[in-house]
């Protein structure tokens, strides 16, 4: 199936009312993010588009795939499946080697040469992670950092579906500006699920959940892009001192003025 | 009467999916009875038909192989639904024995796996889950996408021509096609017979008697009444 957009129709909220937002729409190369307090619905929602919610998840959501809804038993080819989701999980209850868990999966996702992919799929982790991954360490004995590493390398690489989704990619203390740098190479639809404000105002656009309920959708207007390149930059900031930091160094009122240079903060 | 019999390891998962379906088949008119065979312990007869008011039973095996149980009592089981106005019977197994499969001829076989369960379950579980029709894999939520993938995949591996399903059965997720089966699930016939080949063993089902019924065997029985007894010499 060739996707060119997923369309949400609205549900209900925790408590039954009618959802405020009542659709929003994902078109190829759109990122947009799903912000709200925790317990929300955030994960939920993005659950619902990746089962295609046919009103038959708690919350009625419709989800529809060019303009048609996916009835309840069709299922993918899971070679084509077009959603990868990478979900909140720190850790792996899969008692395989790293190297032959991706082996399978890209077996069932029918790369046609799984040792490269097993590499790229590594190579795109380690550049997340402090430690790098080993392919024989077994996938439970991971970090929290190195399963998220794992995880987005993974969906991106081995599952290389057409839209991503992304649920709080900042916990678990990966490095988060590179992984979205790496991301953006991709043209896909990406949906974030996230704390950050650097990552929501990144984005086309937000939803703005509450009680379980899309409350309010809001396009990021120039004003916020023009903040959200002021986040990047503290962002990094204080990236650097977590890097001086790990790394043994000790601190000093220089280091913190030349930071404070680079800034160049407009404000 | 259509007879569906639930099996998988314990706390995979079965009664949390067979609650979720009998919400379903009541909401569509049909009438279910539920029969639980444990070997020491079970309450789900009772949670059933509190929740449900339909007619639940329960059945110790205790020193039988609870598939074995499943064999001897399944014939007066069918008869019991049937008297009760019942034109669904589920049978829940306790899911222990991995050298017998409790499924019978023109029956619909649901076997359930959690997918925390580890890679390699699917292949330790032998009959219980290639001689099945369908394999819910439960506690998706639980687990990353990536790995749901893996573990559906090493499922279809160990039984090429199942049916997979994947369910979060808490909030009810993936029970609708399971549903679907069940309404098109053909009716047993009699004599019924069990699918498939007992291992090889002392017991009259272990050396392959395969009609259903106390009458049909001898040595260590029971019936749905009577605790174990013996018939022979
Ligand atoms: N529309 C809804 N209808 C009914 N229940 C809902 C709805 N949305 C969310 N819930 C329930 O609320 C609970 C919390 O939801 P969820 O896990 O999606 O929150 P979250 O925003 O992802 O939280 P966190 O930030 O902690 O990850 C879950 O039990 C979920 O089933
Ligand atoms: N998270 C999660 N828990 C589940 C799911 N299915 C069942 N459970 C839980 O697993 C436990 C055992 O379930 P139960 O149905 O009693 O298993 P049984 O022994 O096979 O009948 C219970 O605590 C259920 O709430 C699921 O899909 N997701
Ligand atoms: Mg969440
Ligand atoms: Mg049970
Ligand atoms: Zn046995």
């Amino acid at each position: 199936m060739d996707i060119q957009s997923i369309c949400v129709m609205g549900g209900t909220g925790k408590t039954g009312e009618p959802e405020k937002v009542e659709r929003f729409e994902l078109n190829m190369g759109d990122i947009i993010s799903i912000v709200g307090p925790t317990g929300c619905g955030k994960t939920t929602l993005i659950n619902d588009i990746e089962l295609f919610a046919n009103r038959n998840t708690p919350s009625n959501r419709l989800v529809m795939i060019n303009g048609e809804p996916i009835s309840e038993d069709f299922t993918f080819d899971p070679r084509k499946h077009p959603i990868a989701l990478i979900s909140q999980h720190t850790n792996f209850l899969s008692d395989l080697p790293v190297g032959e868990f991706l082996k399978i999966h890209a077996k069932v996702r029918g790369g046609d040469n799984p040792e490269q992919m097993i590499g790229e799929t590594l190579e795109f982790a380690n550049q997340l992670t402090g430690e790098a991954i080993i392919t024989t360490t077994g996938m439970t004995e991971l970090s929290g950092g190195q399963t998220r590493s794992l995880l987005i390398a993974d969906a991106v690489i081995i599952g290389n579906s057409p839209i991503i989704l992304l649920d709080e990619i900042e916990n678990a203390g990966i490095h988060r500006s590179r992984a979205l740098e790496l991301l953006k190479q991709f043209k896909k639809i990406f949906v974030f699920v996230t704390h950050d404000p650097h990552i929501a105002l990144l984005s086309d656009y937000r939803i703005i959940m509450k009680n379980g309920s899309m409350e309010k959708l809001i396009c990021t207007n120039p004003a916020e892009r023009k903040v959200a390149g002021e986040l990047g930059k503290i962002d990094n900031l204080m990236l650097n001192f977590r890097t001086y930091i790990r790394s043994g160094q000790e601190i000093s009122e220089k280091m913190m003025a030349e930071q404070m240079e680079t800034l160049k903060l407009t404000n | 009467m259509k007879l569906i019999i639930f099996a998988g390891p314990p706390t995979c998962g079965k009664t949390t999916v067979i609650r979720q379906v009998i919400r379903r088949m009541l909401k569509k008119g049909h009438k279910p009875a539920y029969l639980k065979i444990d070997v020491l312990y079970a309450d789900e007869d009772k949670i059933i038909s509190e929740e449900f008011g339909i007619p639940a039973k329960k059945l110790y095996s205790g020193e039988l192989c609870p598939d074995h149980c499943n064999v001897v009592v399944m014939d007066e089981a069918v008869e019991w639904a049937e008297k009760s106005g019942s034109d669904f019977l589920f049978v829940e197994t306790a899911g222990l024995c991995l050298r017998c499969s409790p499924y019978i001829e023109n029956s619909l076989g649901v076997v359930v796996l959690e997918a925390t369960s580890g890679m390699n379950l699917p292949y330790k579980i032998g009959p219980m889950l290639t001689l099945a029709d369908i394999a819910v894999i439960t506690k998706i939520d639980l687990i990353s996408q990536a790995e749901r993938e893996v573990f559906r995949y090493r499922v279809i591996e160990a039984a090429k021509e199942i049916t997979v399903v994947e369910s979060n059965a808490l909030y009810g997720i993936g029970i609708d096609p399971i549903v679907k089966h069940i309404e098109r699930s053909g009716e047993i016939e009699q004599p019924m017979f069990l699918r498939g080949n007992p291992p090889v063993g002392t017991c009259t089902i272990c050396v392959g008697k395969k009609e259903i019924g106390a009458k049909n065997h001898f040595g260590v029985l029971r019936t749905m009444e009577h605790d174990l007894f013996y018939i022979g010499e």
